[in-house]
């Protein structure tokens, strides 16, 4: 009994494994088709024309990090004490694809974080000003 | 001693091939020229077109067709849906040869027109632009199939002397099956007639189950095209991957490379083919390394700038300038900066007044205007 519990929580783990592997290789999907050519596969953008993402201060901000994802930036920006003024154009992506590309940039090169944004977290942002 | 004498030439002209010589792009220190804003607040200004009364019609990527006339913006009624997604939107722009007497224009768009698959892909349009509407608006060409792939629409429009309208398609971001395959669409030049019909002298219309309306192929993704003053050749550029951008002039039935061979990496530097050059595809006539990502090109001809005419100019979108280049004998000999910093350069077109108009993202249409 004891030992097949013990193969029970080991196969649990593994599903999990695999189910955030899964979703990590969709993530990376979505970057690879609508991100990598300005910010690069390291995620260290381009310097003083494209901000970097990886150890970015901007994305402490999710709620900001997703409303430019959504509605893009149209003004000067400042990441890690450098200000870039250069257009990101809206990618007209579906709720589910920036989350998954939000979840992307946030848990690679070093980024970490504790939340996973949902497709009804996009939802819910509305565009301001 | 042939064998070796045949290997020996075979060899050089390989190394011959791999290689151009290498023409820093220089920054000049000062500069005889200012730089107008004349259409303000545009978002992702993508194509432009003079039309004969020199009002200008512009595409924005999000939809809007803009007439500007007389210092005012009109948007165009009718302009077919656009399916915006990742680089695509509404994008080429071209007027018919014979515009002043039938009105006529063409433009692209990605689409998702004439399938039931989910996703988009490049369309081509004409209509009568009739006040401030489309009207008599036909689908001439749509690009299969539909793919929810954001890159690689291709998309600009021009007519060669003989009134033939060419346009691009980029490989939609399937470049190891669509380049290549004369019976799909994507990673190609395409030529039709005015009214869209297949001349009967494209290259591919005796090969079975090929895009007929296809001109050249191998190509990754052209979002600049031109013809040449002079010669009347079409000229094009495209977007390499990681360095390996290109500039080739279009022949029939050519095969420009893409994916079997490039100068470029992937984005990750991993590379795509060692091979650089191989026999029945077309070297080009100029490779970017490091990519400048190239988009819009015109030739200075009969200009207001007295010093460039003769050059081709490029606009850059990575790295906010103008790129213009001289040749001697179709090999680039001398590269500048114009309007450098000046934001991401989407189009770039010589008006009928001889001025350079720039279409530049987050900015607007500006014009440059000689010092007296």
């Amino acid at each position: 009994m004891r030992f097949f519990i013990f193969i029970l929580f080991l196969s649990s783990v593994t599903f999990d494994q695999n189910n955030m592997e899964d979703s990590y290789e969709r993530w990376q999907m979505v970057y690879d088709d609508f991100c990598v050519r300005c910010h690069l596969p390291d995620g260290t953008g381009e310097s003083a024309l494209i901000p970097p993402l990886v150890s970015a201060d901007f994305l402490q901000d999710v709620k900001a990090t997703i409303h430019s994802i959504i509605y893009g930036i149209h003004g000067p920006i400042t990441v890690n004490g450098v200000r870039y003024n250069n257009a990101m154009a809206p990618m007209g992506l579906e709720n589910d694809e920036i989350a998954d590309v939000t979840n992307y940039i946030l848990n690679s090169w070093g980024n970490t974080t504790d939340v996973i944004v949902t497709e009804a977290y996009v939802h819910g942002i509305k565009e301001t000003e | 001693m042939t064998t070796r004498y045949f290997s020996y030439v075979l060899l050089l002209q390989v190394i011959f091939a791999c290689r151009q010589p290498d023409v820093t792009i220089s920054t000049p220190d000062h500069t005889n020229y200012t730089i107008e804003v004349i259409v303000p607040d545009l978002e992702t200004p993508w194509g432009m077109a003079f039309l004969p009364d020199n009002s200008l019609l512009i595409t924005e990527k999000e939809g809007e067709l803009i007439h500007f006339q007389n210092g005012q913006k009109t948007i165009i009624q009718n302009v077919p849906t656009t399916y915006v997604r990742g680089q695509g939107g509404l994008m080429g722009i071209a007027i018919h040869p014979n515009f002043k007497d039938n009105n006529i224009i063409y433009f692209t768009q990605s689409s998702s027109v004439d399938s039931d698959e989910s996703g988009g892909n490049t369309a081509l349009y004409r209509a009568v632009l009739q006040g401030n509407a489309l009207q008599d608006i036909s689908l001439l060409y749509k690009a299969e199939p539909n793919t929810k792939k954001g890159v690689h629409f291709g998309s600009r429009i021009v007519f060669d002397t003989d009134g033939y309208l060419y346009f691009t398609v980029g490989d939609r971001g399937n470049r190891d099956v669509n380049p290549q395959d004369l019976t799909k669409d994507g990673g190609k030049i395409y030529r039709l007639t005015v009214s869209g019909e297949i001349p009967t002298d494209n290259p591919f219309v005796d090969v079975s189950n090929a895009k007929t309306a296809v001109y050249s192929y191998g190509h990754r993704n052209p979002q600049g095209m031109t013809k040449h003053p002079v010669t009347g050749e079409i000229w094009t550029h495209e977007h390499g991957p990681k360095g390996g951008d290109e500039i080739n002039i279009i022949q029939a039935g050519k095969n420009y490379g893409w994916p079997k061979i490039t100068y470029g990496k992937n984005y990750t530097g991993t590379t795509i083919t060692e091979d650089k050059a191989l026999p029945g595809m077309e070297q080009p006539l100029y490779y970017w390394i490091p990519s400048i990502a190239p988009s819009g090109m015109a030739f200075v001809h009969n200009s207001a700038y007295a010093d460039w005419d003769g050059s081709l100019v490029v606009g850059s979108l990575k790295f906010n300038y103008l790129e213009r280049l001289t040749f001697d004998n179709n090999r680039v000999v001398f590269r500048e900066k114009i309007a450098n910093e000046i934001g991401r350069v989407r189009d770039v077109i010589l008006g009928p007044d001889g001025f350079l108009y720039l279409a530049v993202e987050n900015k607007g249409i500006c014009k440059i205007v000689p010092n007296p």
